[in-house]
């Protein structure tokens, strides 16, 4: 079952990835053909089967719930592309036009 | 008896300690004597992403030579070291610098390491051959045509190249033991939260392993047994107490009584003839030290490729959400918010590491979500019922690390199916979160090295240790080096 042009726009805009059309394309096709692979997946009974969500979580210790230092701001902050007083900065959240 | 300086570099980091211990060389001298061969052959190898030369002679000064590590290693760059760029591989972290450093990585400076570079990576840890990294082609020591596994290639490389004694890896689906066997070294993935993921960039959180890469099980021993250990900053690391290392081997039969188990899933077709060759030869060894060999069967092992490949792009798909041009790393100007977003992913994130992504998104989008992400999660506990059942019949299963020895760069083009398949025997371990190792049992045919795999139960890296050690004692495989000196 290969993947539309239609779905290869909608799982970009989910994933946030601007594409060419060049990239839609080729994408479509090699996602199509590893879809296929994995839908071998399909043909499994897992019935009555539970999840596993990790690789293991029986020997795991969660810490005391206490505050503790943290990383400093400043140096959290050094690596942003952009900052001002303190804080990330950002063009307009809330924008009527440019946004989708 | 000393050796010259030129000939430091060919010790094993057990060796290169013990030397250091009693007063031989410097952890200074033996620093210099990294870089110099760094400056020579590094041009050949393109292992390093960065080289901290001046910080690490500066730390190597004022190293105490009584420590247990005191000598330089190399990280590969998923990790994190402060104040020495982390780019993993990927021009969306261009530049970054970050703030603190890895649990893992801070263990081994405390113990006296000093860390001379980061190595290069297939982008973010997704690839095995190291072609994906955004930065440059790692070359393969044994054979520079050809590629040195991955994802953790530059890691491989240097330490093959003898530019490092040591360097630490990450193995999310074989990235730790591939370029091992690709690279005739000795690679440890330890159990899943054996080794705190603190400051592991991450890629598939519920797969991601921190290890090693030596050129013997001893070495590995030793740089594995000062990482381990809980970590309150890793709510998933294990709280297991770590059992002693002492590596050591008695009498002519030393594996007596040790029941090692072979799957029959793990001799397919597409496995090359050198590689099977020269597993089997490496399997019988190890009856010859006493062990007793039997066929096992892991059935679901066929099923292990298609659940990864749901399951890590998954993980992918939500971890990489917070690379978005906001935080850290360059950012595309736009004049939304939204255009942000999508220019700056769009155009820094390299081809693999958009299909995963994409694949990820889809399969976790609505309609797909049970079909896809519920059913591998459910395959993934048969995968790991698999395992625990095999180890209540042996101690350890013996195994293929992959079906080929390293490959030429560019053979698998365009083809991320075919490079998905050189893992399929090294993703059932990340899945089951058992701990897996690689080491080097003897050559194919066109002189490549070829690596077999131990898998234990769950924190029992000291058992597969223990028998490669075993192994190594009896056979010099280890300590093959390869021709890049002599050109």
């Amino acid at each position: 079952m290969a993947l539309t042009l239609e779905e290869v726009d909608h799982i970009a805009a989910l994933a946030r990835l601007e594409l060419s059309a060049d990239e839609k394309e080729h994408y479509r096709l090699q996602l199509s053909a590893i879809l296929d692979y994995i839908r071998k997946l399909q043909e499994l009974d897992t019935r009555g089967i539970p999840p596993t969500a990790s690789g293991l979580i029986s020997a795991t210790r969660l810490r005391e719930d206490e505050p503790r230092p943290g990383l400093k701001r400043d140096h959290l902050l050094a690596n942003a592309p952009e900052k001002e007083e303190g804080q990330f900065k950002v063009p307009p959240v809330f924008d009527l036009d440019g946004g989708r | 008896m000393s050796k010259p300086a030129n000939e430091w570099t060919a010790l094993t980091l057990t060796q290169a300690c013990a030397a250091i211990h009693k007063g031989e060389f410097s952890p200074l001298e033996f620093t210099h004597a990294c870089l110099e061969r760094i400056e020579t052959l590094e041009p050949r190898l393109n292992a390093f992403l960065h080289i901290a030369g001046e910080a690490a002679l500066a730390q190597a000064a004022k190293t105490d030579p009584a420590s247990p590590l005191p000598l330089p290693i190399a990280v590969k760059d998923v990790l994190t070291v402060e104040n020495m760029p982390c780019t993993c591989g990927s021009k969306i972290l261009e530049g970054f610098v970050p703030p603190y450093t890895a649990t893992a990585v801070k263990r081994l400076q405390e113990a006296g390491a000093i860390v001379i570079g980061k190595t290069n990576t297939d982008e973010f840890a997704m690839g095995s051959s190291t072609e994906n990294s955004a930065y440059r082609v790692t070359h393969n020591p044994w054979d520079l045509s050809r590629v040195p596994g991955g994802s953790s290639g530059g890691s491989a490389a240097a330490v093959a190249a003898r530019l490092v004694p040591a360097a630490l890896g990450t193995d999310t689906g074989g990235s730790i033991r591939q370029p091992a066997s690709f690279c005739g070294l000795t690679g440890l993935k330890p159990t899943y939260g054996r080794v705190p993921r603190y400051g592991l960039v991450a890629y598939g959180s519920s797969l991601d392993c921190a290890g090693v890469l030596a050129q013997s099980a001893e070495d590995a021993a030793l740089v594995f047994s000062l990482m381990a250990g809980h970590d309150p900053l890793d709510a998933t690391s294990a709280d297991v107490p770590l059992p002693a290392l002492t590596l050591k081997v008695e009498g002519s039969l030393p594996l007596r009584g040790l029941r090692i188990g072979v799957p029959q899933e793990y001799f397919i077709s597409g496995i090359q003839p050198g590689v099977e060759r020269t597993v089997k030869n490496a399997i019988e060894q190890l009856s010859h030290l006493g062990a007793e060999v039997q066929q096992v069967s892991l059935p679901h092992t066929e099923y292990a490729l298609p659940v990864y490949y749901i399951i890590a792009p998954a993980e992918a798909s939500a971890n990489l959400a917070r690379f978005d041009g906001i935080r850290y790393g360059p950012r595309e100007q736009a004049e939304s918010l939204w255009e942000v977003y999508i220019r700056t992913r769009g155009r820094r994130f390299g081809a693999e590491v958009e299909r995963r992504i994409m694949l990820g998104t889809y399969a976790l989008s609505a309609g797909y979500y049970d079909a896809f992400y519920g059913q591998a999660q459910k395959a993934r506990t048969l995968i790991r019922r698999d395992f625990e059942q095999v180890f209540e019949q042996v101690d350890l299963i013996a195994a293929p690390v992959a079906p080929t020895t390293a490959f030429p760069i560019g053979a698998h083009g365009d083809d991320p199916l075919a490079m998905y398949l050189e893992d399929i025997f090294t993703l059932p371990a990340n899945l089951a979160g058992v701990p897996g190792l690689a080491f080097p049992v003897g050559f194919d045919e066109n002189g490549l090295p070829v690596g077999l795999q131990l898998m234990g139960p769950h924190f029992r890296e000291d058992l597969l240790l223990q028998v490669a050690h075993a192994y190594q004692q009896t056979t010099d495989w280890h300590l093959k080096r390869p021709p890049i000196d002599n050109k």
